[in-house]
């Protein structure tokens, strides 16, 4: 049990944006910001994380709900996964994001886990949850892109020194939407779109996102811009409940007359960060919606993958979910 | 003497022995509580205990220790540590050994209690962030005679438990789910039991205990 215990901190919980702006910046790099606290506490329990102060949002009331705007819908990052999931705003207009939302870990986990938290988790790579020494824990060398290390969940794209993937569902849900992420510190307010929002190793080995110290997410807006399309969202994992996407797929589409008028797809668990599929997209638009399109921009999705020793699967796999996204949508 | 087979036999005990089973059995209850706790004690101490030297308060602006925990319809004060999870304070400070513990990572579900009608890993969620909120265990799910709650009842009369580590949880979530969908199909029950593991496999068992309590409620 000991090792269970959590190591000593201290907890704020403000109850407002302005006050937690203002622990964050004033307890800099002890800090830790959590939301549902899903991922933060098993970080805590496992002692490869020990801030000595840990900032709890949940208080914060402007952070939460969801509200319908001129240009489209605002979320607040309080908001939980099984809020997302079961609002009928999402799913008539929005139903990718709620598709994703229903196979985000458990009901449990979704009940209590954030929009804001499921975005901005870290990674699932085991050497470095295990607290190893790893370049993503500031270390200098990579211990799952080995000859004999365990890397069947790792990436296929974009490693540098660093193998991680992505493990929210959500975030290529948000990526096809063409979310934008708004960002708040002390100078103020940037609005990053969700694409530009991760980031992978080549940016910053050391976190996924492009926040910094002394930033909040405070809302994620969805422009309408895709309200209404055709959607597509597939995930496989290893088990149906609490499990991290092997390779998941979102796809958003205008379909006139069978035709692909405009269409965006993105996967996780393939790269540090939501992956565009741009060739296969390009292959999409303007094509029939048909057998013949989905095989060939299936094709073209595992283009320039890299896979290490234990995850060639994914290619097949990745390839089999793109062409799905088209056909079966 | 007694014929030694009337114990394997499955027969009910003679009204003669039954005051005598039920103290034993809370006795027996009572002495493991209390050895769980004096161990506690003993072994996480220097975790548990560390925070209550003196001069070690709060750092401005940080939670108060003390605070009032509204559990099972009662108010509970509770000294609560700022890294405390609320399945430590329903065990360990509370005495509700109702609720488990095992992974203790949001990865089990034997810890499952609800809060205001939604289920939530009590190992998962740090005490302090409860706030006002209701908390409800299964030990709260009783009469006020200590008759068992139907959904219980329904657990008992399908076998749904096997060895029953993981009932409590299992029993909370179908609590919520029935609250917010009294006929749900098996299907949703199975979604809605999905974050519970049953080491022993007993699911469908557990199913047949949720459609049952669903049409009893």
């Amino acid at each position: 049990m000991a090792k269970d215990m959590m190591t000593r901190f201290e907890l704020y919980r403000p109850a407002d944006i302005a006050g937690a702006l203002d622990l964050v910046d004033k307890l800099g790099s002890d800090g830790w910001l959590i939301a549902g606290g899903q991922d933060s506490l098993d970080w805590f329990k496992d002692r490869a994380k020990r801030p000595t102060a840990v900032v709890d949002l949940s208080r914060i009331e402007s952070m939460r709900g969801m509200r319908e705007t001129e240009d489209g819908l605002e979320i607040g990052a309080l908001v939980t996964v099984t809020e997302i999931e079961e609002s009928t705003l999402i799913q008539n207009f929005y139903g990718v994001l709620a598709d994703a939302a229903s196979r985000v870990a458990s009901p449990q986990i979704r009940n209590v886990g954030t929009i804001g938290g499921n975005v901005c988790q870290d990674t699932r790579c085991w050497y470095y949850r295990s607290g190893l020494d790893c370049y993503r824990a500031g270390g200098s060398t990579c211990y799952a892109d080995t000859p004999e290390a365990m890397n069947r969940e790792h990436c296929l794209f974009g490693a540098d020194r660093c193998v991680a993937v992505s493990p929210s569902d959500l975030a290529p849900a948000l990526v096809v939407l063409d979310a934008s992420m708004v960002i708040q510190s002390k100078d103020g307010e940037r609005i990053v779109s969700a694409e530009a929002f991760f980031i992978g190793p080549d940016v910053d080995i050391e976190r996924m996102t492009v926040i910094g110290p002394g930033e909040i997410l405070t809302t994620i807006r969805i422009p309408n811009t895709w309200s209404g399309a055709t959607f597509y969202f597939e995930k496989v994992a290893d088990r149906n409940t609490w499990d991290f996407a092997l390779v998941n797929v979102a796809a958003a589409m205008r379909v006139e007359n069978d035709v692909i008028q405009d269409i965006r797809i993105a996967c996780g668990g393939v790269e540090c960060v939501p992956r565009r599929m741009t060739v296969a997209e390009d292959i999409a638009k303007g094509s029939a919606k048909d057998e013949e399109t989905a095989k060939l921009a299936g094709g073209s999705a595992a283009r320039g993958a890299v896979p290490l020793n234990y995850n060639h699967f994914k290619i097949t796999l990745l390839e089999n979910l793109v062409m799905r996204a088209i056909r079966d949508s | 003497m007694k014929d030694p087979t009337t114990f394997f036999s499955g027969s009910s005990p003679t009204e003669a022995d039954e005051p005598q089973l039920t103290r034993c059995r809370s006795s027996r209850r009572a002495f493991i509580k209390g050895v769980i706790a004096s161990g506690a004690v003993a072994a996480s101490s220097a975790y548990f205990l560390s925070g209550c030297t003196p001069g070690e308060g709060p750092a401005a602006g940080s939670v108060e220790r003390l605070i009032s925990l509204h559990i099972n319809g009662k108010i509970r004060r509770v000294d609560v540590l700022p890294n405390e999870t609320l399945a430590m304070t329903l065990r360990y400070k509370l005495g509700l050994t109702g609720t488990k513990l095992a992974c203790d990572r949001g990865e089990c579900g034997a810890c499952t209690v609800v809060i205001d009608g939604v289920t939530h890993y009590s190992c998962s969620t740090l005490t302090h962030t409860v706030g006002a909120r209701s908390v409800r265990t299964i030990e709260g799910l009783q009469g006020p005679d200590g008759e068992l709650h139907p959904i219980q009842q329904a657990f008992i009369d399908e076998l749904g438990p096997q060895c029953g580590f993981c009932t409590p949880g299992q029993i909370m979530s179908t609590v919520a789910l029935l609250e917010k969908n009294p006929r749900p199909t098996r299907e949703e029950a199975r979604r809605a039991l999905s974050g519970n593991l049953c080491r022993c496999g007993a699911y469908d068992h557990y199913l047949n205990s949720v459609m049952r309590a669903a049409e009893v409620i």
